[in-house]
């Protein structure tokens, strides 16, 4: 698929919730994925299929039960050590005490940047995210769609070879949606980060993916991988070609036939 | 012509920031006189129907005569008598002085308290095995009446060569810690788990987790508790001066005009409003300094 060495490569990865307990999930089982530089990999699946999970995996916030997973040839953690990953969740979770600008410094902060280093990175992402006049707003006077922007120029501030995004779009209107994932893509293709992305929008997946990985659930697990071949730069006439509305009726169907719990190639008998 | 509008539009704007600047004093006085009011008609109310509800022969609540319930207006007036015969400050000085005295216990004893309540909170939310082993003498701390535990501070204190107000200040500080370290461990644990786990992704320290996210969200939440811990540093400096034979403070006032209540009633109710004064005051204290570090959008009671 390609030559060069995966970013993230999860090797076997399983994890269960309250091991020993009645209330035992096994949320991610097996799951066996390689993500290349540059891809954008949507994970997609009905709520509880672990998609989150396998994000959270991937990031080192929870630890595998079993099978490991590798982000640059080092072991997850290592990688968070060394700041690899940048994180957008489904809310902005910008802290309502700083200002849009020192929202976006936070992980300079942390990270030990200059001052003036953190100023000028601060600037540079505000302007990618066209958001410079309101560095000095705090979170509360900016919309939806806006604060999650922020969050998105926080998550790219540090460079990390990794973007991680938890439905980052999921709370916002279909118009503003649309909206952010073209400027999503845009910034994408300006910063050349891997971007492993979770929904339940299927239109949201195809428009944004190289790849769409789709998930069954109980347990969670990959039930089939689609290539969205569309064709790059996408912009409003991608939603209307044809091919788009093909993958649309792939990944749905995939999708309905992970749910029965029948094979990829089954749900198309 | 455009010029002199803006100017009218702009005294128009500063006639409206100063009425609402006003509104709480007016508020305020508007109580004040309510309260007098309803104190002066029941003594009238009294005086026309000799003690009794009206159209019954049922005794009222409270005795409306004077040694009961003195009228305002003399109670204003003591303020500028002397306070004993032959004394020579007048009961305002004298009451003005143990306030400052008694706030000066109070104040470190909030300071004491605060810090060790803040302190306590950080511990608690970094371990559960030292909130679940500590938690119960915390709470336990404040069912014992502090009439009990006054007095061994004072002898602790002693034995230990404190200045006595040292020991009231102590007492002060040991009802002041209390909601600070409820409000404190709340406040700290009030950020969403997603708030945490960015932090996490950051590969951040708990150091930097704690001053960077945790104590900035706790902020609302603990100037509430200061608010609170005011208030309570006042009562315990008070009733800490009791056995303690402080002779300065608000405490030793109150004991000596209730013991001469009977020749001098409206000392007393004049030692009580101060007493309430106090706390007033050191609330407002907070207030304003809550003004100025909290944003509006951030208070919790606004």
């Amino acid at each position: 698929m390609n030559e060069n060495n995966p970013v993230v490569s999860i090797q076997g990865a399983t994890k269960v919730f309250n091991e020993g307990g009645t209330d035992r999930v096994q949320a991610v089982k097996d799951v066996e994925l390689e993500v290349y530089p540059g891809e954008f990999v949507t994970l997609i699946g009905p709520s509880g299929c672990g998609k989150s999970t396998l994000l959270r995996l991937i990031g080192d916030l929870i630890t595998p039960t079993s099978g490991g997973v590798k982000v640059n040839g080092k072991h997850s953690k290592q990688a968070r050590i060394d700041r690899d990953y940048g994180m957008v969740f489904q809310d902005a979770t910008l802290y309502d005490w700083r200002t849009v600008n020192k929202n976006v410094q936070l992980p300079l902060e942390v990270m030990g940047y200059s001052h003036d280093d953190r100023e000028k990175r601060a600037a540079k992402m505000l302007r990618l995210v066209q958001l410079e006049e309101f560095a000095n707003h705090y979170p509360w006077q900016l919309s939806g769609g806006m604060q999650q922007r922020v969050a998105i120029a926080r998550a790219l501030a540090f460079e990390p070879a990794i973007l991680l995004m938890d439905e980052p779009f999921g709370a916002l209107d279909e118009m503003t949606r649309e909206r952010m994932q073209l400027e999503l893509l845009n910034i994408w293709g300006q910063t050349s980060t891997t971007v492993i992305f979770v929904t339940h929008s299927i239109p949201e997946a195809v428009f944004l993916s190289s790849r769409v990985v789709v998930m069954s659930a109980r347990p969670g697990r990959i039930h089939a991988i689609i290539d969205i071949d569309l064709p790059r730069p996408r912009g409003f006439e991608t939603r209307e070609d044809p091919r788009f509305f093909e993958r649309l009726t792939e990944v749905r169907e995939c999708l309905r036939a992970g749910e029965s719990g029948k094979s990829h190639v089954e749900g198309y008998k | 012509m455009s010029n002199m509008l803006q100017s009218n539009q702009n005294a128009m704007a500063s006639g409206q920031m100063i009425v609402r600047r006003l509104r709480p004093v007016f508020a305020f006085l508007t109580i004040v006189i309510v309260l007098i009011a309803v104190w002066e008609g029941y003594k009238a109310l009294g005086a026309a129907t000799g003690n009794k509800v009206p159209f019954t022969g049922f005794e009222l609540p409270i005795r409306s005569d004077d040694t009961s319930m003195p009228h305002v207006w003399d109670i204003f007036q003591a303020l500028f008598r002397p306070a004993r015969r032959g004394g020579e400050d007048v009961l305002l000085i004298i009451l003005t002085k143990s306030a400052l005295f008694t706030w000066r216990e109070a104040a470190l004893g909030f300071v004491v308290g605060s810090v060790i309540g803040f302190a306590l909170g950080v511990a608690f939310v970094h371990s559960t095995l030292l909130e679940q082993g500590f938690m119960p003498y915390v709470v336990a701390s404040q069912t014992v009446p502090l009439l009990a535990i006054a007095p061994m501070i004072v002898i602790w204190g002693s034995r230990l060569n404190w200045p006595t107000w040292g020991s009231v200040s102590i007492i002060s500080a040991y009802l002041t810690f209390f909601p600070v370290t409820i409000n404190t461990l709340r406040g700290l644990r009030s950020p969403d788990p997603t708030a945490v786990e960015l932090m996490r992704s950051y590969a951040a320290t708990k150091w930097e987790v704690l001053w960077k996210l945790r104590v900035p969200a706790a902020l609302p939440y603990i100037v509430t508790a200061l608010k609170v811990s005011a208030t309570a540093s006042v009562i315990g400096a008070i009733v800490g001066e009791l056995p303690s034979g402080v002779a300065e403070g608000l405490g030793r006032a109150l004991l000596t005009f209730m013991y001469y209540y009977v020749s001098g009633p409206e000392k007393l109710f004049a030692s009580i409003l101060f007493a309430a004064l106090l706390g007033i005051l050191f609330v407002s204290l907070i207030v304003q300094i809550e003004r100025r570090v909290i944003p509006a959008t951030r208070r919790l009671d606004e």
